[in-house]
């Protein structure tokens, strides 16, 4: 009789590697999304065989820019506004990273806005996860511009009225060649669109709606996290390839999450290149794939220690 | 004292052999936002009577046996303080495993 | 470190300061940049994007000064040295990244052609009207380095000095320009590379294992790691220990704003890059900066010729300011003549400096153009009465 060989049982959490432990418990609230989107984005690590030597995330301020400081990667909590910019330098200094921007609506959106259009535009090759959460969590619950009407936040205690984004819809309109929908409720479905974010090159942009239970769900009576979630089970409707004119997003109404645009587009990078080779044919100096930018002499920063 | 907040829990499943996987829980992360016993797809955990050091309640293991190892709550963990696994399957050799009585929470 | 010969255009020019001063960057072995045009400044990236790409390197423009400032900081951890270059009103959007820079001590480069001001000012006219705002302008305490070249010359070889201090002290460098050196045309000795010092990354050689990404040993400059690389750090904008982690206690926020005071101050000596002329028996002596220095020689040497004892100091580092050097001065002098092109600026710490031992008089100029020799030479004959 052959013995049949027992795989080891695992002994911790597949996350866990992926986690800054000695900085455990986070800070996000009880019921907060967040860290559902870490796990999501752990998985599809995993699942993707991403070389996490070559990972870096970017974020920027806000609950959602806490994701940069809590996960064991090469990891840069920047501005408010400019995770896109900063990570757009550092893909470019050194193309052979995967550059992730993991960061909230607020800061994508609003002073980050500009940035977001022109990366979408460029097509440069980022992975932005936009944790929506409707709202400027950190500092207190303030309006933000994916607010929708009707709502209550802290600088529009009278309600909200002005007009709110359809993240899909703007950064497909900008050019992104990637663009998802999804909800804290929705992990799987989060998780493969992660994946396929990493086997996509150019400007890809995930957008999770989760909750904030301790201001705009509090502030709006919608409840807390898991009253929250089941809301998002209950009303989201998959819709894989909708127009992104058509899933605007209300105080409780339908949320249609799927994936709504993948195509095919050059990243920033093919198109230097193609650029760079035609007008310059063998003039042009290609990025050095030993090297990249960072030695600027003869032995490079440090000899033994450049990768 | 960081130690301390890391500490797995022994495996929540109780050894009833038929169970296909089982849960650990990290009690001291735990918000008890109750995201892993809604969504646990055969309703294998309820939020505890027990209290960690922060006043929330930690789910707790109440049909170990329907454990499927799926790690959807793991998933779901907006904290980190939880996760599935499947057992490994018991060699052909060895039909009945160690029913061992483990305590799943502290 | 010798420089890499393929950024460097050795020979002779017949160029302006912000054509030199790319050359500069690119001897000193910048090969990223990040920039938004804004005149007078905008020669020097149109120059590095058209050399760049044939030298090995990338420019980009992005779409506002907020971004450049902070893209060429990403480009700096990605592995490469950069730099962005503005004027006046795009100098002060880039005030908060420059303050990131700080915090997180990435070397880099700032380059500000000054131009009339305040707001959108004189587009296409010199001042120097951004000095102080060098030094203070983003929030917090922080330190920065800023040097003033005053010739197209200086703009290659002080280029240069900038980037190397700013990878020795891993702190941005501002370096202060302004229009007419910006726009001036005259000839630059560019030498061969093997002649050209640059500083390397202060790249640690620690393993993944060992290496904590502000963890000092003494030298209050950490060893800097680059995305990559599998050092699996953090780096962030808040108060932060040797980890990089958040740390956000007044004990750690001492320790931290300290250092990266101190790292600065403590090398003041070394940094402070000064010309000193016949200051030994000086009645007045003439302390200026950048354009306004050239223009100064002029009234000098004019009132020597009246038989007046004028010594010259022109400051090439204007921060950290050169504050023990003044304070010697001042003590063997009667009197410090200031012309700068503001309304007082660094006349305000060389009058503190002065500590009352000499008097302080200020040239201004609200800035369009350069001095009169003739104006800042009548204040010199004040000053020495």
């Amino acid at each position: 009789m052959t013995t049949t060989l027992v795989n080891p049982v695992p002994v911790g959490n597949p996350v866990e590697p992926f986690l800054r432990s000695d900085r455990m418990p986070h800070i996000w609230c009880p019921g907060c999304g967040i860290g559902t989107t870490v796990n999501c984005f752990a998985e599809a690590l995993i699942e993707s065989k991403v070389d996490l030597k070559t990972l870096a995330i970017v974020s920027g301020i806000g609950c959602t820019g806490r994701v940069a400081g809590y996960v064991k990667l090469d990891s840069f909590h920047t501005t408010h506004g400019r995770a896109i910019p900063f990570a757009t330098g550092m893909k470019l200094a050194n193309p052979h990273l995967n550059v992730v921007v993991y960061s909230g609506d607020g800061d994508l959106s609003a002073i980050g806005g500009n940035h977001l259009i022109h990366a979408a535009r460029r097509n440069i090759d980022l992975k932005v996860i936009c944790v929506n959460n409707l709202i400027y969590a950190m500092t207190g619950g303030q309006t933000a511009p994916t607010t929708p009407g009707h709502a209550t936040t802290s600088t529009s205690p009278y309600g909200t009225f002005e007009p709110a984004f359809n993240l899909p819809h703007l950064v497909e309109a900008s050019g992104a060649v990637y663009v998802a929908r999804w909800t804290t409720f929705h992990v799987r479905q989060l998780s493969r669109s992660i994946q396929e974010a990493f086997n996509k090159k150019g400007f890809s942009f995930i957008e999770v709606i989760s909750p904030c239970p301790t201001l705009y769900q509090r502030r709006n009576k919608l409840g807390d996290g898991l009253e929250t979630m089941k809301y998002y089970k209950e009303k989201s409707k998959t819709k894989h390839g909708c127009p992104t004119s058509e899933v605007g997003l209300t105080l409780n109404g339908e949320i249609i999450v799927g994936k709504f645009v993948d195509r095919d587009r050059p990243d920033y990078s093919a198109l230097l290149k193609a650029q760079m080779h035609e007008s310059l044919g063998e003039k042009y100096v290609d990025y050095d794939e030993e090297q990249g930018y960072a030695c600027s002499g003869d032995g490079g920063c440090a000899e033994d220690s450049c990768h | 004292m960081l130690a301390n907040l890391r500490e797995p829990q022994a495996p929540a499943c109780g050894g009833n052999v038929a169970a296909k996987g089982r849960v650990s829980i990290v009690v001291e992360r735990c918000k008890a936002c109750g995201f892993c016993v809604e969504f646990c797809p055969t309703k294998v955990l309820a939020l505890s009577s027990a209290f960690n050091s922060k006043g929330y309640h930690p789910p707790h293991v109440i049909a170990p046996e329907k454990c499927s190892g799926c790690d959807l709550c793991g998933m779901y963990c907006p904290d980190f303080a939880i996760y599935g696994h499947k057992n490994p399957a018991p060699p052909k050799a060895e039909a009945k495993a160690d029913a061992k009585e483990v305590q799943n929470e502290g | 470190m010798k420089a890499d010969p393929r950024g460097v255009l050795t020979g002779t020019h017949f160029i302006d300061g912000d054509h030199a001063c790319c050359e500069g960057a690119l001897a000193a072995g910048a090969r990223f940049a990040a920039g938004y045009p804004i005149t007078p400044s905008t020669e020097v990236v149109e120059r590095f994007a058209q050399r760049v790409p044939t030298v090995g390197g990338c420019f980009i423009q992005m779409e506002d000064e907020l971004a450049a400032s902070i893209t060429l900081q990403g480009g700096v951890w990605g592995g490469a040295k950069a730099f962005t270059v503005t004027s006046g009103p795009g100098y002060s959007l880039m005030m908060e990244h420059i303050g990131y820079a700080a915090m997180t001590e990435t070397p880099c480069v700032f380059v500000d052609v000054q131009r009339g001001g305040p707001s959108t000012g004189l587009p296409t006219l010199p001042a120097q009207g951004d000095m102080m705002q060098a030094r203070w302008g983003s929030h917090g305490d922080y330190e920065i380095i800023a040097l003033c070249p005053n010739s197209p010359q200086e703009c290659f070889d002080l280029t240069i000095k900038a980037f190397n201090f700013a990878e020795e002290f891993r702190v941005p460098v501002m370096f202060m320009m302004d229009e007419v050196v910006g726009h001036m045309t005259e000839k630059v000795v560019i030498p061969p590379a093997d002649q050209i010092e640059v500083t390397p990354r202060k790249h640690t050689k620690k393993s993944v294992d060992d290496y904590l990404a502000y963890e000092t040993n003494g030298d209050m400059v950490p060893e800097m790691a680059h995305a990559g690389e599998g050092y699996k750090f953090h780096v962030t904008g808040l108060t932060h220990d040797e980890r990089g982690y958040p740390n956000m206690t007044p004990k750690v926020q001492q320790q931290l704003v300290t250092r990266l005071q101190n790292k600065i101050r403590s090398a003041a000596d070394r940094i402070c890059m000064f010309e000193e002329d016949s200051t030994d028996n000086a009645d007045v002596i003439v302390v200026s900066y950048g354009i306004t220095s050239r223009v100064a020689q002029r009234a000098i040497d004019m009132a020597r010729v009246q038989g007046l004892k004028v010594g010259k100091f022109r400051l090439i580092t204007a921060w950290p300011f050169p504050e023990n050097k003044i304070r010697e001065l001042a003590g063997r002098t009667k009197a410090f003549v200031v012309p700068e092109l503001n309304l007082g600026q660094m006349v305000r710490e060389v009058e503190r400096c002065a500590g009352g031992k000499a008097k302080t008089y200020l040239v201004p100029h609200a800035g369009g153009s350069v001095h009169h020799p003739e104006d800042i030479l009548a204040v010199i004959q004040e000053a020495a009465r």
